[in-house]
Order: C-alpha cells, then sequence, then structure tokens
C-alpha cells in the first residue's frame, strides 16, 4: 500500500475481484449447466415435498455456488475494504505466525503424499471440483489484504499464479486419465487411449483444433496485456541495491536453493545436473510399460520421482521464493507486512565445529604460522575430515549399498554404467532435502567447509 | 459473388499459388497437406486419440505458437529499441507512453512468461504419458535443451528494459557464474588454473565470458541483445525444426503401441 491511499487500493482491488467472481459463477454455471444435461446428476438426497419431489442433485450444488459469487462479486464491485468478503483477521495473523520454511516445505510434500495416496478419491470430478472452487476462493478472499495483494498482484508475479492453478488442473487432469487406465487394467481392458485406433484426416480435424487454440490463446495474451501493464521501474542504478534481489521468477527455486547450498553447488552444479539428468531419463528409464498412454501404477518409481523433483522441489520453490521470500531473503507469510528490519537470529555450525568443539571438546585443527601450503592443506583435511567421510561415504558407499538392496532389481536391469547414472543422480536430487532438514534440525551450515579454497558443501 | 469468387479461383495467379481446388473433398484435403509448406509438417491422417485435447493438451503447439508471437512483436520492438545506456530506458519508457505499438511490449512480455509455462506443461505431458520412451529418446533431448533454451531466452530478454528490475535480476542471476568450479574466480578449485600468475580472475572467468565485463554494463546490455535476438533464436529455429522433423520420423504423436 505504499504511495497509495486506503481508497485507491479497494479500487484496484475492486477491479480485479469483482470481474473475478463474476468469472467463477460463470465457470460454476456452466458446469451446472453440463452436469444438468448429463444423465449423471444423480441427486445426493430428495425431499418428500407436497406437490413435487425436491431432488438435490450436483447441478442445484453448482448452481447455489455460481450465486454466491455473483453475491460475491456485488460486494466487492462497492469498493470497500470494509463490506468486501475476505478471510478472518484471527486467520490471517494464525497463518502468518505459524508459516515458516519448515512448515511450508513439510506441508505442502504432507499434501503431495496424500494427494498420491487417495488419489482414486481425489480425481473425483466433484471432489476435484471442490477442491478447485475453494483454492479460487482462497485467492478472491485473500485479495483485500494489502500484504497479500502487493505481492500476488506484482505483474511479473502474475505468471505463479497462474502456473500453479495451471498445474492444479493438468496434473488433476493427467491423474483422472491415469487412474481411469490403471482401473481398466486391472480388469484386463487396455487403456482409454488404444479403444480409438481410428484415424482421421488432419485437414480438418487437427488443423482446426490448431486454429481454434492459436486464436483462443491470442485473445488471452491481447487482454492480459490490455489489462496489466508490463512492469517497469526506476532506471537501472549500480548504487541502489534493491531488497530482496530476486532472479527472475523461474530461476527462484535456485535462488531459494543458496539458504542451503553455495553459489557453486545451487547455482552451477545442481542446475547443470538437472539438464543432464532431464536428458539422462530415457536412457535410463528401462520400463517399456507406459509408452503412449496416461498411468501411474505401471511405472510408479518413475512417477513418484519425476513429481518429488518438479513439484515439490522446483515449483513450490520457485513458489517459496517469489511469494514468501521478503527483504534479506527472509521468510514472511502470506498476509505478512515485509519488513526490512525483520531479524532472524540464526546461528549456523559447521560439521567440523560439531566434530571438534562439541564432541571432541577440543579447538579445530589449525595448521602452525608460516607452515607449507601442503601442511596447510593436511590440516584443512583434517579439520573437514567428519564432512569429507561423510559425504564421500554418502556418493561412494550408497550406490553399491541400494545395489544389493533397496534397488537390486534396477541394478540387475540396468547394468553398471546406467544403474550408476540413476543412482548419483537420485543422490544428488536428495541431497537438497536432506540439507534442508539438517538446517533445519541442528542448524548444519555447512557438512565440508573449505573457504579457503572456496569449497564449502 | 459467386461469379467474382470464380474469376479468382480460376485466374492463374490463384492457381500459382494454390495448385488445387477447396480442401472440401477427400481427394482435395489430402492433397493439401501434401501440397502446402506451412502444412507439410503434419502426417495428411492421425490418429483420433493421438490429438485429443485431453491427451495432448495442445501444449507443445501452444508453445510453438508463442514463440512465432515472441518473434513477430520482437521484430516489431526492434524498430523502436537502441541498446545503449543512454537510450534503451528511454525507448522502453517511449513505447510505454508515446508509441502506439507499445502494447507489443506487454503482448512480448507476457508471451514469454506463458512460454515458458507452456513448455514446462508440455514437458511434464510427455512424461506423465512416457511419450520418451523408446523410440523418441532423442527428440526428448533436444526438448531438455529447447527447455534451456527458453530460459536463456526469458533471462537475456529480461534485462533489455535496463531498469531496476533487470540489472537486478541479471546481476543476482549471473552473480552464480563467479562460483563456477574452476572456471569462476569465486568458485573452488579455480587457484589450481596458474601460468605463475593466477589464470582465473574476475576479468578472465565464466562471468565475464558471460556479461562482457566485470559488472552488468553496457558490455553487458550488447552481448544479451545479441544472445536474445539473434543467437538464441537462431539456435532454437534449428532445434524446433529437427524436433518436428522427428516427431514425424519417430513414429508420430504418440499413442499406446
Amino acid at each position: 500500500m505504499h504511495g497509495i491511499s486506503p481508497q485507491q487500493f479497494a479500487g484496484s482491488v475492486a477491479s480485479f475481484l469483482w470481474p473475478y467472481y463474476l468469472a467463477l459463477a460463470a465457470m460454476n454455471g456452466i458446469f451446472a449447466y453440463y452436469l444438468w444435461q448429463k444423465s449423471e446428476n444423480r441427486p445426493f438426497f430428495s425431499l418428500p415435498t407436497p406437490g413435487f419431489a425436491f431432488r438435490f442433485t450436483p447441478a442445484l450444488l453448482w448452481t447455489i455456488v455460481a450465486i454466491v459469487y455473483v453475491f460475491l462479486a456485488s460486494l466487492a464491485i462497492g469498493a470497500h475494504l470494509e463490506s468486501m468478503p475476505q478471510v478472518p483477521q484471527g486467520f490471517r495473523d494464525f497463518v502468518n505466525a505459524s508459516s515458516k520454511a519448515t512448515i511450508y516445505s513439510l506441508g505442502t510434500t504432507a499434501v503431495l503424499v496424500v494427494l498420491y495416496l487417495f488419489r482414486s478419491w481425489f480425481v473425483r470430478p466433484m471432489v476435484a471440483w471442490s477442491i478447485w472452487n475453494l483454492m479460487l476462493l482462497f485467492l478472491g478472499l485473500s485479495m483485500p489484504d494489502p500484504n497479500f495483494f502487493s505481492i500476488v498482484a506484482k505483474p511479473d508475479n502474475v505468471p505463479i499464479v497462474a502456473l500453479v492453478f495451471l498445474l492444479a488442473f493438468f496434473t488433476w487432469l493427467a491423474a483422472y486419465r491415469a487412474v481411469e487406465n490403471d482401473r481398466r487394467m486391472d480388469e484386463g481392458l487396455p487403456p482409454v487411449e488404444k479403444l480409438d485406433d481410428e484415424k482421421v484426416l488432419v485437414w480438418p480435424d487437427l488443423v482446426y483444433t490448431e486454429m481454434i487454440c492459436m486464436i483462443a490463446l491470442s485473445a488471452v495474451l491481447i487482454f492480459w496485456a490490455i489489462w496489466l501493464q508490463a512492469p517497469l521501474e526506476e532506471p537501472a542504478s549500480s548504487v541502489k541495491t534493491p531488497n530482496p534481489s530476486k532472479a527472475p521468477w523461474y530461476f527462484l527455486g535456485l535462488q531459494e536453493m543458496l539458504v542451503y547450498y553455495d553459489p557453486w553447488m545451487a547455482g552451477v552444479v545442481l542446475p547443470s545436473l538437472i539438464i543432464v539428468g532431464l536428458m539422462a531419463i530415457p536412457y535410463i528409464d528401462f520400463n517399456k510399460q507406459g509408452n503412449g498412454y496416461y498411468t501411474i501404477r505401471e511405472r510408479r518409481f518413475a512417477y513418484i520421482t519425476f513429481q518429488l523433483g518438479f513439484l515439490e522441489l522446483w515449483v513450490t520453490l520457485i513458489v517459496l521464493g517469489t511469494l514468501l521470500r521478503g527483504p534479506n531473503w527472509n521468510f514472511f507469510g502470506p498476509y505478512e507486512y515485509w519488513d526490512a528490519h525483520k531479524v532472524e537470529a540464526l546461528t549456523n555450525v559447521n560439521m567440523s565445529e560439531y566434530f571438534w568443539q562439541y564432541w571432541l571438546h577440543r579447538s579445530l585443527p589449525t595448521a602452525p604460522p608460516n607452515s607449507t601450503w601442503s601442511t596447510q592443506l593436511g590440516y584443512i583435511l583434517l579439520r573437514e575430515a567428519p564432512g569429507i567421510i561423510l559425504v564421500l561415504g554418502y556418493f561412494i558407499m550408497l550406490p553399491p549399498l541400494m545395489a544389493v538392496t533397496v534397488l537390486r532389481r534396477y541394478y540387475q536391469r540396468m547394468g553398471f554404467i546406467r544403474y550408476m547414472v540413476l543412482a548419483n543422480l537420485l543422490l544428488f536430487m536428495a541431497a537438497l532435502p536432506i540439507k534442508m532438514v539438517l538446517r533445519w534440525t541442528i542448524n548444519l551450515k555447512y557438512l565440508i567447509a573449505i573457504p579457503e579454497y572456496f569449497l564449502n558443501f | 459473388m459467386a461469379r467474382l469468387g470464380e474469376i479468382i479461383y480460376e485466374s492463374q495467379i490463384w492457381k500459382s499459388i494454390f495448385r488445387h481446388p477447396m480442401p472440401v473433398d477427400r481427394r482435395n484435403r489430402i492433397v493439401v497437406m501434401l501440397t502446402n509448406f506451412f502444412l507439410h509438417l503434419h502426417p495428411v491422417s492421425i490418429k483420433k486419440q493421438g490429438i485429443a485435447l485431453s491427451y495432448t493438451w495442445c501444449m507443445g503447439g501452444v508453445t510453438f505458437f508463442l514463440f512465432l508471437v515472441e518473434t513477430v512483436t520482437g521484430v516489431l520492438l526492434m524498430f523502436y529499441y537502441r541498446p545503449t545506456l543512454e537510450w534503451a530506458y528511454n525507448d522502453i519508457l517511449a513505447l510505454r507512453d508515446i508509441y502506439s505499438l507499445g502494447i507489443m511490449r506487454e503482448i512480448h512480455r507476457w508471451g514469454a512468461h506463458a512460454m515458458v509455462i507452456t513448455v514446462w506443461l508440455h514437458m511434464y505431458r510427455v512424461f506423465l504419458t512416457g511419450s520418451y520412451k523408446p523410440p523418441r529418446e532423442f527428440n526428448w533431448v533436444i526438448g531438455v535443451i529447447l527447455l534451456l533454451l527458453t530460459l536463456l531466452l526469458s533471462f537475456t530478454g529480461y534485462l533489455l528494459p535496463w531498469d531496476q528490475l533487470a540489472v537486478w535480476a541479471i546481476t543476482v542471476g549471473s552473480n552464480m557464474a563467479r562460483a563456477t568450479p574452476i572456471l569462476g574466480h569465486e568458485g573452488p578449485g579455480h587457484q589450481f588454473l596458474t601460468l605463475g600468475y593466477p589464470m582465473i580472475t574476475s576479468g578472465t572467468d565464466a562471468r565475464f565470458a558471460l556479461l562482457g565485463a566485470r559488472n552488468v554494463g553496457e558490455e553487458t546490455l550488447n552481448r544479451f541483445y545479441i544472445l536474445h535476438c539473434i543467437a538464441i533464436p537462431l539456435a532454437v529455429s534449428l532445434l524446433l525444426a529437427i524436433h518436428f522433423w522427428r516427431v514425424r520420423k519417430d513414429g508420430g504423436i504418440s499413442g499406446p503401441l
């Protein structure tokens, strides 16, 4: 709310909210009409009213929801913050007070696990549609909060909000089809994609689809461009550093990793490994099933690994880095004011300090003054020996260990080289959550800290 | 009116461009796919389920369309924009406030954001349907390179407005290159590259190669401008052609075997 009056703020919120709620009303109205047209509009319950049978059907439910949205739109259009529907202050305070990087990361992980385990319930259209509505309603009810609005409605952050909703939709769509295919294959039937082997001519079937997509997308882009001006801040100045300084949003997952890893890992090694790992996928996935149709059960390992990497380690870190990281890269709740003076007292401790000082009650091994280069290196290696042993053990001992235990079947099917590539990629991927947990639990800064050679891990 | 249409369709000019009648019957619908340059990337006929929107999400096509939008709006923007410290910011201001084609900048910027998202969604779909599996392994690899180039296109374009947002985002983003192992002057192992004097300094390291200077400055603006407008688009165009060509050669649009 910097530099604008409360009236102006209410005006800009209202100008977003009332078309937004009307669009949601239209969306639910169309859905209700679609259900009404379909014969599967079975009532939840019927009331024996005199004269006619009152049947409470899904179509009726979503019509009522649509009417509620129209009502919300009418409340928002007045541009009075007091009368605007919004989440209660108590809830906002609770969310702000309880949101931390730990809660956020563990919470999103837990949500994904629950969604995965109970996917056959969550993909049911009624359930999914309810969640979809609740997500959209949550966004609408949060908008009148000035702190929430200033982050979410920042022009360059709009794509991320769109990304979250698009991913929710497409993840549902894919899971819905996968659950359906898995059920069919249980019954010995082929996947849905195999049912229709009919061939059609590209003109008109595909060419027209493409043209309609192009027209629709052009319309979306033009409306977006008219509605939202591209950001342009003050002219560049090398002396005025903005706080926080953020990379473009698609790199904020990497910037968030800087909290846990040094730039050479977070900015160079891990991104390179992401690219290499993505390229390696077709060559390390030896599973011949699930080619050309949606399925989860036939390729559970690939599915879980990819979703963990993409939804959890990539997308939720981007959302965290973009929407919840404020000045000094401190964590801020979604309704919290970005206070540049917020202090987070945090002392992080290196593995070597844990080992030598806390456990052995000795000082860190230090080379005597004026010693030679090689003596200094020897002392550094001695000092960091515990961390070096741990890290080397992790990367050298674990692959063969996994080959004879949990990944035994994979090792036998893949052969040595392909297995080692898979195992090392998995270990590098797991290194991020492991480092996060170590930071949260024991305030571990670096496993290996050799600032003399810029090598911190 | 019908007479006018007949004159046009029977004229030598029309027939020299479109060498067959309108695609209203089966024969000409096949012929149009084979004789039209813009359509010949497609096959003539295709599996019905393979083009179902709930299967493909149309995200690859949408991404390509966005690339075309970015090319057209980008060329128009180049007419108005000069990549120098003196003019860059002022030209963007003028695009915002004066030129009637200024809306091109909005379309270009939102289209770029949208393209990053649609590339991810396309990749997501290809993964979830297992469409990278043999025989399409290498096309997936090309796709990953295209993903990287899309991000680099967006990243290099981010600098061009030369405002606080742009310069500091690129500064933060490129600071990481300082820490490149061996090749960055704050990266592990750079001390070992030495010829009696240190080879890797802030004036010779990976970040310097990226920025053309020790800090984000006019050299960087020029370098990113060339990368954004010429170098990366050329690479993307080539890889796109291979990507599309291989979709056909690797068995067409994916589906159950």
